[in-house]
């Protein structure tokens, strides 16, 4: 255990060692690191970016979601309007036809009830005549006779 | 090999000394065998104790320089090629690891730290990753590789750098040669010396000032002296007792696998502490070297 040049030796190793880690081994890695630091300072920084305009999107989104759903509401009242519009036509246009079939349908019975009833009178008339040639027994002068019976029958 | 147990530790605590033997000298091995006498100054390793104290300040320590530049030399190699490829995307394994080491060591300096200083930094991290690789050697089981050494012909070979004062201490003198570089970069030669001198005890009249400032320098150059010693003697102290109980533990026969263990896990905690300490040490002595009062 003696003291000995050892520690020159030592010494100028240690220099040397010390002077290459300065020169080639620290910056370097310090370099890196700061490096890093920095790339990861910015990730974040992009990150909460990235998050901030998320967020304003999904406002945008909601915004227009709201817009949207007031559009269809509005177009569904249109709609509901309208068909009960149409509905409304409908029926109406359904009543006038009904009545004009009605009012045709009256004319129509009205008209047979009048022919039918014409043609009762003619029967009515001719019976009426052969009835009273029976019962007289003997012609009547035809045209005097047609007048009574058309007055007759134009009585009835 | 060495027979007795003191002999066995004995020669797990030499260094591998490379150094000049002066002429006349009577080498003698180990075992008493005379080797004969030298006839002029010879560089050579020591065979044994005795030669290496014999070799004086200008002798070697081989194997501590070895393991030493070679494990710096991974801590080097492992931070470099990690630097090289350095990039600032997902890092993989090793970058991590490194990265984690370099994060802690920044953390450390600047918590200590407030100057601006290139240096402190990788001069941290230089310190604490080549101290801890150069106290993690301790871990070797400790018969394996001087075992090997004695193989090749290799009479000693201790692999744990920081078992070795030399090692430390010329660690702590290149920091204690920092401090006063910056002291003197910071305050001035005039400061350095004020400082030195004018403190703990001064006054405003000058003759008991006169009086104060050989008791200040006293004082404080025992306070600026006891850092660099303090900071080779703890570390070398520390791992120096560890490895004595490796080897101590090495002794007992089989009992040493369950206590190598026990003390391998223990000494796992005070490798990375007192790597820790030397680094975080001289991060605040150099700190003050740098505030001016």
């Amino acid at each position: 255990m003696n003291i000995n040049a050892t520690i020159i030796g030592q010494t100028i190793a240690f220099a040397v060692f010390v002077w290459f880690c300065m020169k080639y081994v620290w910056p370097p890695i310090m370099q890196a690191l700061n490096d890093r630091k920095k790339q990861i300072a910015d990730g974040l920084d992009a990150a909460a970016r990235g998050q901030k305009e998320l967020e304003l999107a999904q406002e945008k989104v909601l915004e227009e979601l709201r817009e949207a759903r007031e559009k269809a509401q509005e177009i569904i009242e249109l709609a509901n309007k309208r068909s009960a519009q149409i509905v409304d036509e409908a029926k109406e246009q359904a009543r006038e036809e009904a009545d004009r079939i009605k009012v045709a349908a009256q004319a129509d019975i009205e008209q047979e009830a009048n022919r039918a009833r014409e043609v009762l009178r003619t029967q009515v008339a001719a019976l009426a005549v052969a009835g009273a040639e029976r019962i007289l027994g003997e012609n009547l002068d035809e045209s005097a006779n047609s007048r009574l019976v058309d007055d007759l029958v134009a009585e009835l | 090999m060495a027979t007795t147990a003191s002999e066995y530790i004995g020669h797990h605590l030499q260094n591998l000394t490379y150094g000049k033997l002066p002429a006349g000298f009577e080498r003698v091995d180990n075992y008493g065998n005379e080797l004969g006498v030298l006839s002029e100054d010879t560089w050579t390793f020591a065979k044994t104790a005795v030669e290496a104290k014999e070799m004086g300040f200008w002798a070697f320590h081989v194997d501590s320089l070895f393991w030493s530049v070679l494990l710096g030399v991974v801590f080097i190699t492992i931070f470099r090629m990690v630097a090289k490829r350095a990039s600032t995307g997902i890092p993989g394994g090793m970058q991590n690891l490194v990265e984690m080491v370099v994060e802690f060591v920044e953390g450390s300096v600047k918590d200590t730290f407030h100057g601006k200083n290139d240096l402190i930094a990788p001069l941290a991290l230089t310190i604490f990753c080549w101290v801890f690789f150069m106290n993690l050697m301790d871990l070797v089981p400790v018969d394996w590789i001087p075992g090997l050494a004695t193989a090749v012909g290799i009479p000693y070979m201790k692999i744990v750098p920081s078992t070795d004062p030399n090692i430390t201490l010329g660690l702590s003198l290149s920091v204690f040669m920092l401090i006063i570089f910056y002291s003197i970069k910071v305050k001035g030669i005039g400061g350095f010396i004020g400082e030195l001198t004018l403190h703990p005890f001064n006054s405003p009249n000058k003759m008991i000032q006169a009086v104060l400032i050989p008791i200040n320098f006293l004082l404080e150059f025992v306070t600026l002296i006891a850092k660099p010693i303090s900071l080779a003697l703890r570390l070398f102290g520390n791992m120096y007792a560890g490895e004595l109980i490796f080897i101590l533990i090495a002794l007992v026969g089989y009992a040493q696998l369950p206590l190598h263990f026990g003390w391998a896990v223990f000494h796992i905690l005070v490798v990375t502490l007192q790597a820790f300490i030397f680094m975080m040490l001289t991060i605040v002595y150099l700190s003050l070297a740098h505030e001016d009062h």
